[in-house]
């Protein structure tokens, strides 16, 4: 069998913002009832997290929660945990509406990091990025250039992206480009 | 350029992170209906100098579709509402009524 590998083999652009592909992630979305008791029940006890608000995204480790949709959340777990916690929820909610699949390998998953990683990123996206509009522990699903992407940051100045794999060597080289010259640090 | 708040996720999306897809409250004919209302339901269409509905997805967002209201006149938004609905709701068109005294749009007033 051949070896599984992520969607950039972890390539790197260093600089004072540094753009580097983030390896190996499990990510499972998740739809349907966000109410519902089992399904927070089983969330929390795949993630070890609590339920996210609406557009959170609550972290620990390289596991997490984010809300997508009204109806859609994100489990972020390590990679070669994913398999088995799609198996959990598919015990949790059988019977219950909902649909759980493992994503791990459709996704990518890219991290810009450093002085300026706002102005990096607002420099490709329509959305407001400064940090009144994308405070820490918020996902935002918006586009980057020309691709639908999700971003968000922990600490408010190393962000993650997440993309479709198929796209991964377009954000990369987007982000790479974007972040050659330092901005003027109005974010 | 116009930035539609999704009552869905409570963003404020530009215009590009959106999909627009046309006139609102369209009935759907189908089976059994008369060749008029067919013709109606599928090319006949609003085109108003003024307070106009229409359906948007948020299509690089959380994917859902909504409803909103605007002037096609001053690209003023008036607001945005639920897709679960058949009609805009009450507070929306009175709040219309307070901007465009005497609108109408189909059976809306």
């Amino acid at each position: 069998m051949s070896n599984v590998t992520s969607a950039l083999n972890g390539r790197e652009v260093t600089g004072v913002t540094t753009i580097r592909e983030g390896g190996f992630r499990g990510m499972i979305t998740l739809r349907g009832d966000l109410s519902n008791a089992n399904l927070k029940k089983v969330c929390k006890a795949v993630t070890g997290v609590d339920m996210p608000a609406q557009r959170g995204v609550n972290m620990h480790g390289e596991s997490g929660l984010a809300w997508m949709s009204p109806d859609e959340l994100l489990l972020l777990v390590p990679h070669d945990a994913a398999d088995e916690s799609v198996a959990k929820i598919d015990a949790a909610l059988n019977g219950t509406h909902y649909l759980a699949v493992n994503v791990s390998d459709a996704r990518a998953l890219i991290t810009v990091q450093g002085k300026g990683a706002r102005e990096v990123l607002a420099r490709v996206c329509p959305a407001d990025l400064r940090a009144s509009g994308l405070p820490k522990g918020e996902m935002r699903r918006t586009r980057l250039a020309q691709v639908p992407t999700a971003i968000w940051t922990q600490d408010g100045d190393d962000f993650a992206v997440i993309c479709f794999r198929s796209v991964a060597g377009y954000v990369f080289d987007l982000l790479a480009n974007a972040a050659k010259t330092p901005g003027p640090g109005l974010l | 350029m116009l930035t539609l708040e999704c009552p869905y996720c409570s963003i404020q999306a530009d215009e590009t992170e959106l999909h627009a897809g046309g006139e609102a409250h369209l009935k759907r004919e189908t089976v059994g209906s008369l060749d008029n209302d067919f013709e109606d339901y599928l090319f006949m269409r609003e085109n108003p100098k003024g307070v106009h509905f229409e359906r948007w997805r948020h299509v690089a967002g959380c994917g859902k579709w909504f409803h909103a209201a605007r002037c096609t006149m001053t690209l003023e938004v008036f607001g945005t509402y639920s897709a679960q609905t058949l009609a805009p709701p009450k507070d929306l068109r009175e709040k219309i009524s307070t901007k465009r005294p005497g609108w109408t749009w189909r059976a809306f007033s």
